[in-house]
């Protein structure tokens, strides 16, 4: 019963993660927009959905398959700041955006800056 | 005024400056390519031993300017002026690499149409009596330009079909009033023509406007046909700017079905994963000095007509979104005795 559960869970997190990149796929093959765009397309599509509270059901039901793409870091912003609001205020809407992301955002710089020093363009 | 103009924008060359000596240096994947036997080097990675890829850039130019003073037998000394330009900022790789040289220097930008450019210029200098010997000279290298002009070089972006890819490479000529090789008759000397072409990977579509504009002034002002010649070769219009360029005469009622061809597109195979051809200013520099220059001097042309394109955009036009202008210069060169090789382009005192 337990595994049939956690294959279930496999295949929502794998339909919807799939769905997601699918959709940022064609995106990129279908529009003269960068990866740039992309990127920034999804985190405020993922904003948006936490804001009118539609981003946790999903997650609830596809785990993985929404946490894992970038639109979750949208999310992330957003639920920072919504937390942070209810209880500090108007302070809350500049003190709450890296209270959840900062993890990502740390990881994105020390994981860049290493890349950078160890790594040379070949071509 | 002397009889030097023909028609509006034609100028003939009454002392019909020489080309006495070519150089070309490439990329790996330019010498990979079917011209790859005719450069005078290829590099093996395009670091080439340096840092950086504007360093490497620097290295080759000069170096090539190196050789082609070796194959004239010339000292720089003997050399009135150098004529340079390139794709970076400021046109830095050529600036740099005139520095090594004790010789007066103009700097130009004219993008791809840099070489062409070049020659138009050198060309006047010497028919006009102010030098005896002029060097032109001008490069591109891909990773250089493409993180200037688009965007890092690690980030990924895709590349679609119709976007050309920028030759790594360095080409320059020796023009002199006197020596033994082909000659400069006329040069036609396009105008900025911008037809609101605005993607900046489409630059073969940019381009081609300027291009027949040129080529239909050169045939309106000299009274030839396409057919006089046995090349009209463009620069880097590649395949979908060819394409256009063709379509756009033919509106004029003009073939150029078999005389035609575009360095963008000879440079490369097409199994070398270079989307619509070759562009940058090496593109049409490596061919012409590598491989039409040549053929000229063994006789298998006895006239063709080298129309270099140029897309003048900067990186931050575009990302304000404004459209490209382009220019295409032409400039004719002949061989005056077709049926005999002139010797290797060589120099005479």
């Amino acid at each position: 019963m337990e595994s049939e559960v956690r294959g279930l869970n496999y295949l929502a997190a794998f339909l919807v993660g799939g769905l997601v990149c699918g959709l940022g796929q064609l995106f990129l093959d279908f529009t003269n927009y960068t990866p740039a765009h992309l990127l920034v397309g999804m985190v405020i599509t993922g904003s948006l959905l936490t804001g009118v509270g539609w981003f946790q059901p999903i997650i609830d039901f596809a785990g993985a398959g929404i946490t894992v793409p970038v639109i979750n870091f949208g999310h992330v912003l957003t639920k920072g700041v919504l937390t942070e609001v209810e209880r500090e205020g108007f302070l809350g809407l500049f003190a709450g955006v890296l209270e959840v992301g900062s993890a990502g955002v740390s990881a994105s710089i020390i994981i860049g800056f290493l890349m950078a020093a160890l790594f040379h363009p070949k071509e | 005024m002397m009889n030097k103009v023909v028609g509006n924008q034609t100028i003939k060359f009454e002392r019909k400056p020489k080309i006495i000596s070519s150089a070309a240096i490439v990329g790996p994947k330019e010498g990979e390519g079917p011209l790859g036997e005719y450069f005078d080097k290829a590099l093996q990675d395009s670091y080439y031993q340096e840092q950086t890829w504007e360093k490497a850039e620097r290295k080759m130019t000069q170096e090539n300017i190196d050789l082609l003073l070796q194959k004239a037998n010339l000292s720089p000394d003997k050399i009135d002026y150098l004529i340079g330009g390139d794709l970076l900022n400021q046109t830095v790789t050529s600036n740099f690499a005139a520095r090594k040289f004790a010789v007066p220097y103009f700097g130009i930008y004219g993008a791809c149409s840099t070489m062409v450019e070049g020659m138009i210029l050198g060309a006047i200098l010497i028919d006009g009596g102010y030098g005896y010997r002029t060097i032109n000279f001008t490069s591109s290298h891909y990773q250089g330009a493409e993180r200037q002009y688009r965007t890092p070089n690690e980030y990924g972006d895709k590349y679609p079909s119709y976007k050309q890819w920028t030759a790594t490479g360095t080409g320059a000529t020796l023009l002199a009033k006197d020596g033994q090789g082909p000659v400069v008759t006329e040069a036609t000397v396009g105008k900025v023509i911008d037809l609101g072409v605005k993607d900046p990977k489409d630059m073969g579509s940019a381009m081609a406007p300027a291009a027949a504009d040129t080529i239909l002034q050169h045939l309106n002002d000299t009274g030839r046909t396409p057919q006089d010649y046995d090349l009209i070769v463009t620069g880097d219009l590649g395949e979908v700017g060819s394409k256009l360029l063709k379509e756009l005469l033919a509106e004029k009622n003009i073939n150029l079905q078999d005389c035609h061809d575009d360095c963008g597109k000879i440079l490369y195979n097409s199994d070398q994963d270079v989307g619509a051809g070759g562009s940058g200013c090496a593109c049409a520099a490596v061919v012409t000095a590598a491989y039409l220059l040549p053929y000229l001097n063994n006789g298998e042309f006895k006239r063709i007509f080298v129309v270099a394109t140029g897309a003048l955009l900067s990186p931050l036009t575009s990302l304000q979104g404004e459209s490209i202008p382009s220019i295409a210069h032409g400039i004719v060169i002949e061989n005056e005795s077709p049926n005999n090789a002139i010797g290797n382009f060589s120099y005479e005192e």
